[in-house]
């Protein structure tokens, strides 16, 4: 556990609401805790009766459970929000030129910026779509960014989901819900709709076809109702008005796809998947998936229908190549990231797998290619026998892993058994791109760590979520 | 709409139906069995599990036959493929794939009846098993509510026509088996009659008050196939069934310009059921006309399935 005390995003250091968030602080004081209660069990229970639910991996009996939401919202002022999209898009431009030009001419290699065997070498580095180029050299079209806080104006970027993130069906469920249960909060701040994300995401996939086409057919590829964010796919096909598909819907013919339906074949323009790469395609990835296309990555090759996001994005996803992201934003932009990376140590290098040995009840060590909150040490809480079985791991195959401080995330008022407690919090914006432009939906996905102390927000290890309210002028004060 | 998503629908119907149907039998068979004609409790189950289609499958379990072990099969027995709770849950499954194509309280109506039995490992005694199988048919009757009030749109015409597949079979097995076990050899129709056994086959298709309004002349054999096999306003008759199910296809042929097979078997037999007199069905034998009808049943469910590419 980190020993300095966290930064509050309410109550700042002190004891008084920081400038601009006073009427949260006075709805705080003012609503009763039973009424609270009421209304945080009222949102858990329409949750529970929409099935918004997510599974479990490795538990069988509870194979759905909801999130659990709290009531009490996270809220970002105007212009932290004004900073904050700046540097998603920066970033964000920055990882789509970087993965155009991985797969295309390997400037960055080649200027020295980054070593060639972290990309080339890389098992998310995606050898068959070298060489092809989606329609203006767009990749990521959909990035979930992970940002922590660790004071007023000290933002880092944790991860780049470029891969398929998901829980933005949270973001807008979450806000249906406040939007009935606290009808007041609304009147009090300003707060900018999130809505229109099914809309713009929609916009986002018909900008992807491959061939312009006139009113593109969009789908949206799912692995099927027993993946863990089903209900995001079912959510967001039914709010884009597009065709839910699994693998076996889809068939491709002279490299062109077409999905299977009661009237016959109809031809498919965009796929916006939903499943990893090495499941799309059985000829090309894992033979042995059951969730993909046989053929679908010939077509997409022969230029024949878009795949949102592109193949190969993991690479900028990678916590690798994630160490080097300052440098790639350097190198794209030619600016300085707005948005800083958290430290991290490599531990494939020899100097900074020393230093991560020597100190690792203080760091926590991720997997390169891990995600969900698998596969991490978070050494501060963990016990003696768990930090010598990453040792080992780490000796053994040191370039699986790199490791971070163990950083203050900072805090936000939570609903807990034992009424309001701070509780640590992360931030998930989903940012879209297209050819002329990149998009971030003014709030996210706030997940919340629901045990004490605990810093881990992942939904699979105990996490809950809140409403991200961004104010929409200059409420701020300060 | 996706073939699949179309599979599913029709599934759904299916399945919900066959988890009322067969609720409906385990409860009038345990109404004939407590009416205590001695030794018959065995012969009573054994008929059960025929009209279900289930002899074998518990054979295979290697239990005893008994009102227990037949209870806890019908309904929830995994071992049972098409046991209530088997059904329930293939029913919810494709209802979670589809939840897209599904109304909101068609969803809730199914999820609902899956939690009545989710979680129950023994149907109890047979009081136990009758309240849950109240449960049951009242939650059947909710999914059915729900369906009414879905948009006429291709949703609906695949539940509604898988719903009218699995009934036409059902209520043909039933009256099969039950003409077959109640008419010993060389007894004639219209002879020696088991009042509560005919009550028992009305019990299950809730249709004992029906009967007594069209039939004023009282319990006869063939009046309760007539009824079951001909007459047009009674919902669970074969007639009924075909009716609604060459109206269902015409209807989703409408909407996705295809024809075919299923609906030239689904006329045709329509045609024939629309034509028939109670004796020209009697006359070559009713288990020949109904195996025949049961066989015509099953090519129309696979017919259908072609025409839309079920996968």
């Amino acid at each position: 556990m980190a020993k300095r005390a966290a930064f509050d995003e309410l109550w700042g250091k002190g004891s008084a609401a920081r400038p601009g968030f006073e009427p949260l602080a006075e709805w705080l004081k003012e609503t009763p805790p039973a009424e609270l209660e009421r209304r945080q069990q009222a949102a858990e229970a329409a949750f529970r009766q929409m099935g918004v639910t997510f599974a479990v991996y490795g538990e069988e009996e509870a194979a759905e459970r909801i999130i659990p939401f709290d009531i009490v919202p996270r809220i970002f002022s105007a212009g932290e929000w004004a900073r904050l999209s700046e540097g998603l898009e920066q970033r964000v431009r920055a990882i789509n030129a970087f993965i155009d030009d991985v797969y295309g001419g390997r400037r960055i290699i080649d200027a020295g910026v980054i070593p060639a065997e972290i990309v080339l070498g890389n098992p998310q580095y995606c050898i068959p779509v070298a060489g092809a180029r989606p329609p203006h050299g767009i990749y990521a079209h959909i990035c979930g960014i992970d940002l922590v806080r660790t004071g007023p104006d000290d933002f880092f970027v944790l991860e780049d989901n470029a891969r398929t993130p998901s829980g933005v069906s949270y973001m807008l469920e979450n806000r249906e819900a406040m939007l009935r249960l606290c009808p007041e909060l609304f009147e009090t701040f300003p707060v900018a709709p999130v809505d229109s994300y099914p809309e713009l995401l929609r916009e986002t996939l018909a900008a992807a076809s491959p061939h312009g086409a006139w009113e593109p057919r969009c789908v949206l590829l799912t692995p099927g109702h027993y993946n863990s964010a089903f209900y995001e796919h079912s959510f967001l096909a039914d709010n884009m008005g597009i065709e839910l598909v699994e693998g076996r819907d889809l068939e491709v013919d002279d490299d062109v796809v077409w999905m299977r339906t009661t009237e016959g074949r109809v031809r498919v323009d965009v796929i916006y998947r939903r499943i990893d790469d090495a499941f799309l395609d059985p000829l090309v990835f894992n033979p042995d998936s059951m969730l993909g296309v046989p053929g679908l990555m010939a077509a997409y090759l022969a230029g024949n229908v878009a795949l949102v996001n592109a193949p190969g994005t993991g690479i900028a996803d990678d916590k690798a190549i994630y160490s080097y992201m300052p440098e790639i934003v350097r190198f794209y932009t030619g600016e300085e990231a707005k948005l800083p990376n958290v430290e991290t140590w490599r531990c494939r290098e020899p100097q900074a797998l020393k230093y991560v040995l020597e100190n690792l009840s203080e760091l926590v060590v991720k997997l390169v290619d891990g995600s969900g909150g698998y596969g991490m040490l978070v050494g501060p809480t963990s016990t003696k026998k768990e930090i010598e079985k990453f040792r080992s791991a780490l000796i053994a195959e040191p370039e699986r892993y790199i490791a971070q401080p163990t950083l203050a995330l900072s805090t936000v008022p939570t609903f807990t058994d034992a009424g309001l407690a701070p509780r640590h919090v992360d931030f998930r914006p989903f940012v879209l791109s297209r050819w002329n432009e990149v998009v971030t939906v003014p709030g996210g996905l706030t997940r919340v760590a629901l045990r004490k102390g605990s810093l881990v927000v992942n939904s699979s290890q105990g996490g809950g979520t809140k409403d991200s309210f961004v104010l929409a002028d200059t409420a701020e004060a300060g | 709409m996706l073939s699949r998503t179309a599979a599913n629908l029709y599934w759904i119907g299916r399945y919900m139906e066959r988890a009322e149907f067969n609720a409906s039998l385990v409860e009038a068979t345990i109404r004939l069995d407590s009416l205590g004609v001695r030794n018959q409790s065995d012969r009573t189950w054994k008929s059960a599990l025929a009209v279900a289609g289930a002899t074998a499958g518990f054979a295979a379990t290697g239990e005893n036959l008994g009102g227990f072990a037949a209870r806890r099969y019908l309904t929830l027995s995994d071992a049972n493929p098409s046991s209530v709770r088997s059904s329930l849950a293939a029913a919810r499954d494709n209802a979670r794939a589809a939840r897209n194509a599904l109304s909101r309280e068609g969803w809730e109506a199914i999820n609902r009846a899956w939690l009545t039995v989710r979680d129950r490992s023994s149907p109890g005694g047979s009081q136990a098993t009758l309240t849950m199988t109240d449960a049951l048919r009242a939650e059947a009757r909710g999914f059915e509510g729900a369906l009414m009030r879905m948009l006429r749109t291709e949703s609906y015409w695949f539940v509604r026509l898988g719903q009218m597949i699995e009934r036409a079979g059902s209520t043909a097995r039933l009256l099969d088996v039950k003409y077959y076990l109640l008419l010993p050899e060389g007894e004639p129709v219209g002879g020696t009659l088991d009042r509560d056994q005919w009550n028992t086959i009305l019990h299950i298709v809730s249709a004992r008050l029906a009967y007594r309004l069209l039939y004023p002349e009282g319990l006869r054999p063939w009046l309760v196939a007539d009824l079951l096999i001909l007459r047009s306003e009674m919902p669970r008759s074969l007639h009924f069934a075909a009716a609604e199910t060459v109206e269902l296809l015409a209807e989703c042929g409408a909407r996705t310009g295809r024809q075919g097979e299923a609906d030239r078997i689904a006329r045709q037999r329509l045609t024939m059921l629309e034509t028939a007199e109670i004796g020209d069905v009697f006359q070559n034998g009713l288990h020949e006309w109904l195996s025949r009808f049961i066989a015509d049943n099953d090519a129309l469910g696979r017919a259908i399935a072609a025409q839309f590419r079920f996968p």
